[in-house]
């Protein structure tokens, strides 16, 4: 298989090839993945990929997943990509 | 600023019982969904369900969507607000509801999280080739739109979704060329669906995996080859199949953004399908305000995730002090019970075991 031709986070277009690189290059955490690759910062959020990096990188570090990601990741609002117009309005019902 | 005793935010069928449970105690209910009519993954849901009758054993998934919504709909205890996104949460128990033109801020009591669940994806060459696509979406697409996205099928994963799927495919007019799967043994289906389908001429090939999809702009084909005992496939077993779309049916994970975004202890728990926000058995997390049902707090199913809501609905109501719902939350959990002493319960039982022991872990 290919891992150039293997897509991990389709949302920003990044390759298995890509992670790899990047995890051998001492991006070794889903935070520093995330601000060197863009991985995740898509309109998913990172709902798609996450599991995938993780395993990923708990593969290449012999760690186990949950020990890759705990703390370490805080996740904030907005959980998905919304438009300036829809803060600027508040609605009644 | 809509203020309530309980949000919950999803509106499938443990939001929708969940909703219904406290309203039914007393509480003022929000229930917030991001599309613009109630139901979840069960309007999609064309088949007759298993399992109990009173539970809604029998009944087409979509019927049963219906029912529930109309109940939820004729509570004057339930506020609904459709095409709304829950897209942020703050630990002083604000929430910031969007759509696409404007938002809402929530003041709320207690938060029950029935968010669901996301399709997993999986790592093969041109897996974002157009034809590639979630058997979710695929159900969305052919049973409430009325669309087949392609002709000839290939299906990944022999869990229920798959083998349901191919069945639905074959209904609609499509051709299954096979289901494959990884696993050296049927996945989570229920044998009656596997052993329909595969009278129906569907090939299950079991011990194999995805190598890649190929074509010019779209997938014309696929390649699927056997796999090792250590998951790894095995040159020259390769099989070429001609289709033009490969629905990814290899599990589903549960949506926690929330609970992480508001600090509540998540835990990775493969038997509940990846990372579940550590909860009780009424479905309370490490924040006692903040409720989980359904998929969002492990992968299971419509009738396990509609007792769930309800238990949950009932110890929110009950926590804020509306009515002494004791009872009832121990007669839902005896009924949860005894609905998971089936085989195929074990995985997620297991899985529970797991999480609460990882509370000081």
């Amino acid at each position: 298989m290919d891992d150039n031709k293997v897509i991990i986070c389709r949302c920003e277009d990044i390759t298995l090839h890509d992670v790899r690189g990047a995890i051998e290059d001492g991006y070794d955490s889903w935070d520093k993945l995330k601000r060197y690759l863009r991985i995740g910062m898509g309109p998913c959020g990172g709902k798609t990929c996450r599991l995938l990096v993780l395993r990923e990188l708990s593969a290449i570090k012999g760690k186990p997943l949950s020990a890759l990601y705990l703390r370490e990741n805080v996740i904030r609002p907005p959980l998905r990509s919304i438009p300036f117009k829809a803060l600027e309005k508040e609605a009644h019902l | 600023m809509i203020e309530t005793d309980v949000l919950v935010i999803g509106g499938g069928p443990a939001g929708m019982n969940a909703a219904l449970a406290s309203a039914q105690s007393g509480a003022h209910v929000l229930l917030v969904d991001k599309f613009q009519h109630l139901g979840g993954q069960l309007v999609k849901q064309t088949h007759k369900f298993f399992g109990w009758a009173e539970k809604g054993a029998g009944t087409r998934g979509f019927n049963l969507a219906k029912r529930l919504s109309e109940d939820v709909m004729n509570n004057d205890n339930v506020q609904i607000l459709l095409g709304y996104e829950v897209v942020g949460a703050y630990r002083d128990g604000t929430y910031l509801a969007a759509s696409w033109s404007d938002h809402i801020t929530i003041k709320a009591k207690k938060l029950i999280v029935c968010t669901g669940a996301a399709e997993r994806m999986i790592l093969f060459e041109n897996n974002d080739m157009p034809g590639v696509m979630g058997a979710g979406a695929v159900q969305t697409l052919m049973n409430e739109y009325g669309v087949l996205p392609a002709e000839r099928f290939l299906i990944v994963g022999s869990g229920n979704v798959g083998v349901i799927l191919a069945y639905q495919l074959l209904q609609a007019g499509a051709t299954v060329d096979a289901i494959v799967d990884v696993l050296p043994k049927l996945g989570g289906a229920y044998w009656v669906h596997a052993a329909k389908v595969q009278r129906l001429g569907v090939p299950l090939l079991l011990g194999r995996t995805v190598l890649g999809v190929y074509g010019n702009s779209r997938v014309e084909s696929a390649i699927t080859a056997k796999v090792d005992e250590k998951m790894q496939p095995i040159p020259g077993t390769e099989k070429r199949h001609d289709v033009d779309a490969v629905a990814l049916a290899v599990g589903l994970m549960p949506l926690t953004d929330i609970f992480q975004m508001m600090g509540v202890k998540t835990v990775y728990v493969p038997e509940l399908g990846g990372f579940v926000p550590w909860h009780d058995e009424c479905g309370r997390t490490t924040n006692k305000d903040i409720f989980v049902a359904g998929d969002a707090g492990g992968i299971e199913e419509a009738t396990t995730a509609s007792i769930g809501g309800t238990i949950a609905g009932l110890a929110a109501a009950n926590d804020l002090g509306y009515q002494d719902n004791m009872q009832a939350v121990k007669d839902n959990l005896e009924a949860l019970s005894i609905f998971r002493t089936s085989s195929l319960s074990k995985k997620v039982l297991e899985g529970i075991e797991r999480m609460r022991g990882e509370l000081n872990a």
